[in-house]
């Protein structure tokens, strides 16, 4: 398959799917991460300016902290992900897919003192785009991966209707094309869902419209089984 | 088995895992009394096990997408709960302390000596020839930055080491902040093939050797050195030490052995990363000496040069002698 899509074995002998996340929504969580950390910065600036240099010294380590630990602290204590990365809906995890510790975060995050050079983020964006797993410098000493957080799938089931039994014999992958239509004719335009099942119009023998669609979401419940 | 005759029969099991999941961490530990058909906590690893069966005969059987879908986030959640961080971290805090960073720094020994050299070596020498050619610090160093750096260490200063506007916690918090950051760029270049850690040990080697025989040759040496010789112990092994992580990155690509480049870097970069933990930690005690011990004035020169010896001999025993016991 052409995409992104990563398996990963686990210790039950499945595989699990991860969907690895690129360049540019990786930038964008960094941008926002800057964002807040900016933020956070002009914040403790404004409220320490009047203690002098004892501020000053807050003003510094709080600075620090932030470069440095900021990212490890999210994303070992923080389910996987600093706030920006959140917000763009991805998560670090360890290559077998499971969370990252502190070795391995800090291992990525002290990285980037490589990554970032000689301007933003240079190296790292070569080495991603040269990586096919997107992986910075950090990533690939850390054996870390960024992946698209999982969304809670939605539970549409098929439309329940009088099962109808296919005119031909299917084939595997056809009758899981056909059950993820059915799946998902609930949640497309009528029009649309319509146009689509008229493609296999000899599954739903020469029917058009509606009742194509009809013909389709009742042979999905042929294929599950439903009496 | 028709996936809705699946679908009847384990969608109830499926479900009861799913809320087990939404529970959340804190209710995990207390069993759940209120629900006797939930699953309870000690039951979850069999459940698992039991799921991951069944996502791979939904996948295996070609069932619809939403379900394979729904079964594969599920696996998904229950794999990071499963192998998820356990605790105990701060009992390995003390154990990494007590024994395991000085074996660590110790299996790395070659490492570690050939950061030292790159190091203390230009360090030494410009020390040296600074001394018969004071002229030469001209080289590394502009007049502008040497003459702020006599302002440090004017004997007349109230604090030895800091010119009399500064102030000890300000100067703590630029120690830490530009002590860690050398570190961790000494650390991180060093994945270029080392090319970075040694220009780092190198270069900083140069400079504090030429600044330190500057000092010394311009009269400034009493001050210089009692300031200094508090916080060196830890600072100086720190850099090495910061240097020593880095050229184990560099050396894993240079020389990866029967591996590929890729899996080398990652065995190279555990134990990098535990001799990094504890540079980390010796920076921070560093900038503490340097900022409340190193600038006192009211004790002799004599009582700060014990004290650094003392320092770097409880440093160099440390390292030579801690964790020996745990087969290091």
């Amino acid at each position: 398959m052409l995409d992104t899509a990563r398996r990963v074995a686990t210790p039950e002998g499945i595989e699990i799917t991860l969907r690895v996340a690129g360049p540019v929504p990786r930038a964008l969580g960094y941008l926002l991460d800057l964002v807040i950390r900016i933020a956070i910065m002009i914040a403790i600036a404004i409220s320490v300016a009047v203690l002098g240099r004892f501020g000053l010294a807050v003003f510094l380590l709080s600075a620090f902290l932030l470069e440095w630990l900021y990212p490890v602290i999210f994303e070992v204590l923080g389910g996987g992900a600093t706030p920006g990365k959140r917000a763009i809906g991805l998560i670090v995890l360890n290559d077998d897919g499971t969370p990252i510790r502190w070795p391995a975060s800090l291992t990525r995050n002290l990285l980037r003192a490589l990554d970032f050079l000689p301007f933003m983020y240079f190296i790292g964006y070569c080495s991603m785009v040269a990586n096919r797993d997107f992986k910075r410098l950090g990533d690939l000493a850390a054996n870390t991966l960024v992946v698209y957080r999982e969304q809670k799938p939605t539970t549409a089931r098929i439309p329940e209707s009088e099962p109808v039994a296919p005119l031909v014999p299917l084939s595997l992958s056809e009758q899981r094309t056909l059950l993820d239509f059915a799946e998902r004719s609930g949640r497309i335009t009528p029009d649309r869902a319509a146009e689509l099942a008229e493609i296999v119009s000899p599954l739903a023998s020469g029917q058009n419209g509606t009742t194509a669609v009809d013909q389709i979401v009742g042979i999905a419940n042929h294929l599950v089984g439903r009496r | 088995m028709k996936q809705a005759a699946f679908e009847a029969r384990y969608l109830e099991e499926i479900e009861r895992f799913e809320k087990w999941l939404d529970l959340g961490k804190r209710k995990w530990r207390v069993p759940n009394t209120e629900d006797s058909s939930a699953l309870q906590t000690g039951d979850v690893p069999a459940a698992y096990r039991h799921l991951c069966q069944l996502m791979a005969l939904a996948r295996d059987r070609q069932y619809s997408p939403d379900l394979v879908d729904r079964l594969n986030h599920l696996v998904l959640r229950g794999h990071h709960v499963l192998y998820g961080p356990a605790g105990g971290q701060r009992a390995k805090l003390f154990a990494f302390l007590a024994g395991g960073f000085p074996a660590v720094v110790r299996s790395e020994r070659k490492l570690v000596l050939t950061a030292a050299i790159l190091f203390f070596g230009p360090l030494l020498l410009l020390l040296t020839a600074v001394q018969f050619y004071p002229d030469f610090v001209l080289h590394f160093v502009s007049p502008a930055q040497l003459a702020q750096y006599e302002e440090m260490y004017d004997a007349e200063n109230v604090r030895l080491g800091q010119r009399n506007s500064d102030d000890n916690i300000m100067m703590l918090a630029f120690y830490i902040w530009h002590n860690v950051k050398i570190g961790i760029q000494t650390f991180a270049t060093g994945l270029a093939f080392g090319l970075g850690s040694i220009f780092y040990l190198v270069f900083n080697g140069t400079i504090i050797g030429a600044i330190a025989g500057y000092l010394t040759s311009a009269g400034h040496g009493e001050p210089f050195w009692s300031f200094v010789s508090g916080h060196s112990a830890m600072e100086l092994t720190a850099i090495v030490l910061s240097g020593a992580a880095g050229l184990k990155l560099g050396s894993a690509l240079i020389a990866p052995g029967n591996r590929t480049r890729k899996s080398a870097l990652v065995e190279a970069a555990k134990p990098a990363i535990r001799i990094m933990y504890g540079a980390a930690l010796m920076f921070l005690i560093a900038a503490f000496i340097e900022g409340f011990w190193s600038p006192l004035k009211i004790f002799t020169s004599q009582i700060k040069y014990s004290v650094g010896f003392i320092l770097w001999t409880l440093v160099l025993a440390y390292f030579y002698f801690g964790g020996r016991r745990r087969g290091a």
